[in-house]
């Protein structure tokens, strides 16, 4: 507080003595009979002059810093459409600085050469529609061919991939990513995002875990046994909150039954999946895998189908120069081919620590700038399998997929028989309509 | 058209105090309200932008200056809290694009001219000029007051997307702040409707004698189309930010699909936060426009007065306005073409985004040719007018790049992105404000401001913003994402990159730092000035267009007598026969003169 006290009071002075000598030069300059709004000759030069000084500066400064940070600063770029990419960059970046300099320099030069002079008029010149002409049409030339090259680039990097591609999936939550790999069958297994549970996760009461929400025959019956533990744990609390006249709060005891209403809805629909997927519901998730590193392989495309948990992210690799944003509620697709390997990069950058990063560039929460991922490109498909077989990569359903605590799981009665109808099951929706939900079934593309 | 502007209003009772420097209905008394809250605000803005950019440059260290304006709950031993930084981000975007430069531009600059230069006793309804003051104040407090609150301000970036900005789980200011934000912005669009209206209707039907639609000074029709604009956008930024509300607190799923916040599954279902990109930035993008317009329309008039030569290009420049105010419409989706978007539709934007180039291009050329064989005296509001249409070039030309989908794909988000908005939209609606208050100072407080001061004010600026946004260019081509409370994230993976990301950091922070300081100038001038400063003559720069013929000290009505007729256009400067290098509007043409 002290402390702020002393700035204040410094800034206080400092402004009382600021207007004392502006007091004294207004004072001089009404004696010498001089107006604000007359410019005097040698001070109007000076600024005409400091225009030029100005632009050399500006000019000068401008091609210390391309050279010296241009397009040098990102390493160049690692994947296919990222040449592209960089191709048209430097193409655009070309025209646009002739503008740049053609424009800023005529501005400053005019400004420079026609500074005020008694003895000359200003040259009567309102309109010419020759030269309006010229720089309505030269510009949208230049233009035509800046969105023909460009489209045609967009076109390549959103196009479909091609029928190789392995298709990946990259998962985005508040603050991290998840990879899952498709397997040998290039096909990813069904997911929802009812059926995402963590063992971490604050609310869940249980162990059930389910990272990516992927739908299996296990994995639909154990988030019904998990709710059905939570159901009844909250019963449980209702029942002593009812009974317990110290600490009772009618609002408390609203906000359980609301939830416990609300997890017997969510329940209801996660049963109606067990149908949706039929036999097949656990054939395209048998042999996917998850990861908290990405590997690929140089010079094999791959095609990412990008889902987000909670809120917006965005997927960017700046080697690859691809970015794409992660919506939840909807998938989004992006696809690479690397065509350096991470050691090739290392040697091209001089850099022996040198690693490419997938990082998050869509404002998603205090950590934000956190998130990120490690991202390496192999050159062959036995340094992929070794890495695959290593320690990171775990079988989505086997090795990912974990009962929730406190059922048998051997002797584990399909949940009807648990239905828990305290609350009344009257309120279930019953007419809900499935067809229209996100059970995903966009295994590839 | 013009039977209401010659009934003399016979305003020549006398006001109170309190009618007339608080609740007036004086367009001018209410143009300088508008004016003093934005510099007050700007100056908030500029601090909280000073604050980041301590952290960006030097992060994770201690700083004293950090701790002095956020004590110990947001700066814990001088380190800026990391959700804090995501707020002072926030509000510093939403206080400069809506308070600052819509709010404060507009509500200064057209409640001030628009009656002084169509020839207007006031404005349509002083009534609801008022009210869209004090609205417009009412929702700056709450912006302000956001700042205080526990849980810290709405974090979720000026642009607010859903679910981030939704759950109070996702993110701290998410909460109450975020309930603030939405309440401040629903009030400023009804001050921003109130005004905009009124700007219309006196443009249309409150002209003088004479004043056609085609003699109207650039700055009124900058401001008319502005508030077309406004008037069009505003509505849908409201609808969207009801919606927020309704899913806020009613459970509603407009812009929520599938999401799971804190563990918990929620059952909102069916939205989508791709619909809320398409209704924010339908506002969002002729927002950039309505900050961007009446800054051109000032400095047309500017140059023009001090290169004594008539603008280039009158109907070209009109034209060019009215197109880009239409094409401002369909060009939102360049701000979408990576979220998910039909890569088709992405295409489409890629097209009209770039017709937008050319109505752009026309303008920059007619200002460079205004100048070409002028005799131009160099005011500081004529040095801040060449600095608007440098920065407008610098930040035009980047725009280019980024309508170009291919390219955003890499460039998006990353301070590339910040650095073309800021030159193109921010130093160019600066420094078009700047040179109004510069310029139309006499006639605001019947003083002169300092000359001197005001140059030093513009080199200092103008050198110290280039120097705070052209390495930013630099640092988003490599890489360096938006909205980064820093960039630790390539230490472990890239670490040249990190090294020259964190070297120009510096250099930006040092410019921003030096810049901030030499608005104390201005600041200083001004006030000093509406006290002390040398006091006007009427028509101190020998302009043409009608506000110069009213007398220094204001009167209700605006004119003692009769309202003047208008002859001409307003660009007479140094035309050949003429005895003086300008003839304001209300000179008849002589015999034989061609209107121009
Ligand atoms: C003192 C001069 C200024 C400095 C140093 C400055 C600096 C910055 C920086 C570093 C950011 C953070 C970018 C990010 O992380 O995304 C930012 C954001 C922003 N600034 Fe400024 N800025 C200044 C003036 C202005 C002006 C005049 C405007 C008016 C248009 C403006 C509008 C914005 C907006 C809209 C954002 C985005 C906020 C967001 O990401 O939600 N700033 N500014
Ligand atoms: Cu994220
Ligand atoms: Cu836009």
């Amino acid at each position: 507080m002290g402390m702020k006290f002393v700035v204040l009071v410094v800034i206080v002075l400092a402004v009382i003595a600021i207007a004392q000598i502006m007091r004294v030069y207004e004072l001089s300059s009404k004696i010498r009979g001089s107006r604000e709004e007359d410019i005097d000759l040698r001070v109007n030069n000076i600024n005409a002059s400091l225009m030029m000084v100005f632009l050399i500066i500006f000019f000068g400064s401008f091609l210390w810093m391309w050279s010296t940070y241009g397009n040098g600063m990102l390493p160049e770029p690692a994947s296919e459409v990222g040449v592209e990419i960089h191709w048209l960059f430097n193409v655009n970046w070309v025209i646009v600085i002739a503008i740049f300099f053609l424009t800023n320099g005529l501005l400053f030069v005019f400004a420079w050469k026609y500074s005020y002079h008694p003895d000359r008029k200003a040259h009567w010149f309102p309109h010419d529609n020759k030269l309006e002409m010229i720089w309505t049409v030269v510009p949208a030339a230049v233009l035509a061919v800046i969105i023909i090259l460009g489209l045609m680039t967009w076109n390549q990097a959103t196009g479909p991939a091609s029928d190789d591609a392995v298709v990946v999936e990259l998962y985005a939550k508040q603050f991290d990513w998840t990879v899952r790999y498709s397997g040998d069958d290039n096909k990813l297994g069904y997911a929802d995002y009812k059926l995402v549970g963590s063992a971490e996760d604050k609310n869940s009461g249980d162990s059930y875990a389910n990272p990516l929400g992927l739908v299996t025959d296990n994995s639909v019956r154990w988030r019904v046994l998990g709710l059905n533990n939570e159901i009844s744990a909250l019963d449980a609390n209702i029942r002593k909150e009812a009974n317990d006249s110290v600490a009772y709060s009618q609002a408390n005891l609203n906000k359980m039954i609301a939830k416990v209403e609300k997890l017997e809805r969510i329940r209801e629909r996660v049963l109606d999946m067990t149908g949706m997927f039929g036999d097949s519901i656990n054939s395209f998730a048998e042999d996917d895998f998850l990861t908290r590193e990405l590997c690929m392989i140089v010079d094999q495309e791959y095609f990412f189908v990008l889902r987000s948990r909670d809120v917006l992210h965005s997927a960017y690799f700046p080697h690859f120069r691809a970015q794409m944003n992660c919506v939840p509620g909807q998938r989004t697709s992006l696809k690479i081919k690397p065509i350096f390997t991470t050691a090739e990069m290392r040697k091209k950058v001089d850099n022996p620590d040198f690693n490419y990063v997938l990082m998050c560039n869509k404002i998603c929460g205090v950590s934000h700038s956190n998130m990120k991922m490690a991202v390496t490109v192999v050159e062959t498909q036995e340094e992929f399998d070794s890495w695959k077989n290593g320690p990171l990569a775990t079988n989505a359903i086997n090795d990912s997929i974990v009962a929730p605590a406190n059922i048998d799981t051997e002797r584990m009665e399909w949940p009807e028989a648990a239905h828990h109808d305290e609350h009344g099951d009257d309120h279930h929706d019953d007419d809900e309509n499935h067809e229209g939900e996100d059970h995903d079934d966009s295994h590839g593309h | 058209m013009s039977a209401a502007a010659h009934t003399d209003h016979g305003h020549h009772h006398k006001e109170s105090f309190i009618t007339k420097y608080i609740f007036s209905q004086d367009h001018k008394m209410i143009g300088k309200q508008f004016l003093i809250t934005a510099i007050f605000m700007a100056v908030v803005a500029v601090i909280l932008s000073v604050l980041f950019r301590i952290q960006l440059a030097w992060p994770g260290e201690s700083n004293s200056v950090l701790s002095f304006f956020l004590g110990d709950t947001w700066a814990p031993e001088g380190i800026l809290d990391r959700g804090m930084y995501l707020g002072l981000v926030t509000i510093h975007g939403t206080i400069m694009v809506f308070f600052v430069l819509t709010g404060g531009l507009s509500g200064t600059f057209s409640n001030l001219l628009i009656p002084l230069q169509c020839g207007a006793r006031d404005m349509a309804s002083g009534m609801l000029n008022m009210i869209s003051y004090w609205l417009f104040l009412l929702s700056s407090i709450l912006m302000l007051y956001s700042l205080f609150l526990e849980t810290g301000p709405a974090s979720a970036g000026w642009t607010v997307y859903p679910p981030l900005s939704v759950y109070e789980e996702a993110i701290p200011g998410s909460g109450a702040g975020m309930t603030m934000w939405l309440l401040s912005m629903t009030i400023f669009v009804a001050s921003s409707l109130l005004g905009s209206l009124n700007y219309i209707v006196t443009v249309l039907n409150l002209r003088t004698k004479g004043m056609k639609m085609t003699r109207l000074p650039l700055t009124i029709w900058a401001f008319f189309v502005t508030a077309v604009l406004g008037v069009l956008s505003f509505p849908v930024l409201v609808s969207a930010v009801v919606l927020m509300l309704m899913d806020r607190t009613l459970g509603t799923s407009f812009y929520v699909n599938d999401t799971i916040i804190a563990g918990e599954v929620l059952e909102q279902s069916g939205g989508s936060p791709v619909l809320f990109e398409h209704l924010f930035w339908f506002l969002g993008h002729p927002e950039v426009y309505i900050v961007l317009l009446p800054a051109l329309g000032l400095t047309s008039e500017i140059v023009s007065t001090n290169a004594r030569k008539p603008i280039f290009g009158y109907r070209a420049m009109i034209g060019s306005i009215l197109a880009i105010g239409f094409l401002s419409f369909i060009v939102w989706g360049h701000h979408m073409f990576i979220s998910g978007m039909n890569p088709f539709l992405g295409g489409v934007f890629v097209f009209t985004t770039l017709l937008i180039a050319i109505p752009s291009a026309i303008k920059v050329f007619n200002y460079i040719t205004t100048l070409w064989r002028g005799n131009i005296k160099y005011t500081p509001a004529m040095l801040f007018s060449i600095g608007l249409v440098s920065s407008f070039i610098t930040g035009g030309v980047t725009g280019i790049i980024l309508a170009d989908s291919a390219l955003d794909i890499a460039v998006h988000d990353t301070y590339f992105v910040v650095a073309h908005f800021h030159v193109v939209m921010g130093l160019s609606a600066i420094f078009g404000m700047f040179a109004g208050v510069y310029h139309w100072f006499p006639k605001m407080y019947g003083k002169m401001m300092n000359a001197k001061l005001g140059m030093v004010h513009f080199w200092l600026t103008l050198v110290s913003a280039y120097g705070v946004f052209f390495p930013m260019h630099f640092v988003g081509i490599g890489g360096a994402p938006r909205r980064y409370y820093d960039y630790s994230v390539y230490e472990g993976f890239d670490s040249n990159q990190f090294d020259m990301i964190m070297d120009l950091n510096v250099v930006i922070s040092i410019f921003a730092i030096i810049g901030a300081l030499a608005q104390a100038i201005f600041l200083f001038n001004f006030f000093y000035s509406t006290f002390k400063g040398q006091k006007a003559v009427q028509n101190p720069w020998k302009g043409n267009s009608l506000e110069w013929t009213t007398p220094v000290e204001h009167m209700h009505g605006n004119w003692p007598g009769e309202i003047p007729e208008v002859h001409r256009w307003p660009y007479d400067y140094s035309k050949p026969g003429a005895a003086e290098d300008y003839i304001p509007q209300t000179v008849p043409l002589a015999e034989g003169e061609e209107e121009h």
